[in-house]
């Protein structure tokens, strides 16, 4: 069963299982956040809140704030701005010329390559996902919810994609990207608010599987309109 | 000293309360959906509701450290939380207040985790009853806990005073204005740090002492019941399980 941590906890006297979200002070592992103890191999502090705080890898979706050659200047869902550089377009952009490319308000599909000390975030594109994207449906919710939308092993995600029948896009800092058909992505979109909602909750892909099976039945019998 | 009693002949408080005892608590965590975290706090008949955001983007932007992040506290009383209307708006009172809560709870927070963003803390003071500051601090770190903030600890405040020749904890507000002392406490509890200490009134140095013993007491029953309202705020919803 969880056990929840407040900061402050004393969690163990094993410093060296100290991993993220804990602290060690004299020799001793102290929670550092309020959040679920997860004390397998490693001892963390999964949190439960929190703003997303970028890190080198992550596959994020931005929406574009502003633009300043050389750099778009992209919000990320985070109290930090991420930076893309013309140079990681894949396509020659001219001083002037980019918002040819993409405009205030476009959303991509981007990947954090560098976060510095002071937090100053760059990136680069997907190459698999040209940007802008077009159509679909965006959803935002917090990004501690996103390792229970994704499931054990990708389990939960490969349901919604299944019987959801859309692309589910899921990234990083919070935001899903859905695309499909309207009525599909109503569904998927209320179930993962859903799931965002009740994240804490054990048996929650029974239930997810319960719900997409009644809704999927009547999204079918209801084409007519 | 004065004519009005504050102790009674069975030595019971006013309100009926020991010397030592605290007046009745209540915490609920999560009381704001638009904040990243909050607390609604009432001692007694102080009602107290804390906002935290953040960390989010400063401005302006020549506030920004490189190296952390900022805390803000702004502590405010409403005008209708007093029994003469208070003009809305910051004074002297609630400036230093608010100085001297933000640097009760700095201790605790890691802002080198955030450089360039701001964490900022309101609370809002609803009714008071003599202890406003040390309230609005249990919900702040309450609060702050809740936004997912970094912390190396709970901060847990008390007031102590004396009355009537004695030492009592928790001054409520007959006791605060026709007392002797006033002296409103905040520590962290797991390492036993004073972080806020003011002291209004004349003791001697024993009573000083004892006075101190009191509210360190006091603060580990308050950081007891903090942290049982954080542990609840999960297990309630997981007890009210609806379907998806």
């Amino acid at each position: 069963m969880y056990k929840i941590v407040v900061p402050g906890d004393f969690l163990s006297e094993d410093v060296r299982r100290a991993g993220e979200g804990t602290y060690v002070e004299n020799g001793k592992v102290y929670a550092m956040r309020y959040g679920i103890l997860d004390d397998k191999d490693e001892i963390r502090v999964v949190p439960l809140s929190g703003k997303y705080i970028p890190r080198r890898g992550d596959v994020l979706i931005g929406r574009v704030e502003d633009i300043t050659f050389p750099y778009w200047v992209f919000d990320i869902a985070s109290p930090y701005k991420g930076l893309l550089h013309v140079s990681e377009f894949p396509a020659k952009v001219e001083y002037g010329t980019m918002d040819k490319f993409l405009r205030v308000d476009d959303l991509a599909i981007v990947k954090v390559v560098n976060v510095d000390p002071t937090m100053r975030v760059e990136l680069a594109l997907k190459e698999e996902f040209r940007p802008p994207l077009h159509g679909g449906r965006l959803v935002e919710v917090p990004h501690t919810k996103i390792p229970r939308i994704i499931g054990r092993n990708g389990s939960m995600i490969k349901l919604l994609k299944e019987e959801g029948r859309c692309f589910i896009f899921v990234a990083k800092n919070g935001r899903i990207w859905i695309r499909g058909n309207e009525r599909n992505v109503d569904v998927v979109a209320e179930v993962i608010m859903k799931i965002a909602e009740e994240a804490h909750t054990p048996g929650l892909t029974d239930r997810v599987t319960q719900y997409l099976q009644v809704k999927g039945g009547r999204s079918v019998r209801n084409k007519a309109y | 000293m004065s004519e009005i009693k504050l102790i009674r002949e069975d030595g019971r408080r006013l309100d009926g309360r020991l010397p030592e005892e605290l007046r009745p608590i209540k915490i609920e965590v999560g009381v704001l959906k638009r904040a990243d975290g909050s607390c609604y706090f009432e001692l007694g008949r102080n009602k107290v509701v804390a906002a935290v955001y953040g960390p989010r983007e400063l401005h302006p932007r020549h506030a920004q450290d490189a190296r952390r992040a900022a805390v803000r506290f702004r502590y405010n009383m409403a005008p209708f939380s007093v029994e003469e209307r208070r003009r809305p708006g910051p004074d002297r009172r609630s400036v230093e207040i608010s100085k001297v809560s933000r640097e009760a709870l700095e201790p605790v927070i890691i802002a080198e985790y955030y450089p360039r963003a701001a964490i900022d803390i309101f609370v809002e003071i609803l009714e008071s009853d003599a202890g406003t500051r040390t309230a609005g601090i249990n919900a702040a770190s309450v609060a702050l806990a809740d936004a997912g903030i970094p912390m190396k600890g709970l901060v847990s405040a008390v007031a102590v005073g004396k009355v009537d020749g004695q030492i009592v904890l928790d001054l409520m507000s007959e006791e605060d204005q026709y007392g002797e002392m006033d002296m409103p406490v905040a520590m962290v509890t797991r390492t036993n740090t004073i972080t806020l200490l003011q002291m209004d009134g004349r003791v001697t140095m024993e009573e000083f002492d004892r006075a101190l013993d009191l509210a360190i007491a006091g603060c580990r029953r308050i950081y007891e019941l903090q942290r049982k309202a954080l542990i609840e705020k999960y297990s309630e919803s997981r007890a009210e399980e609806g379907g998806v």
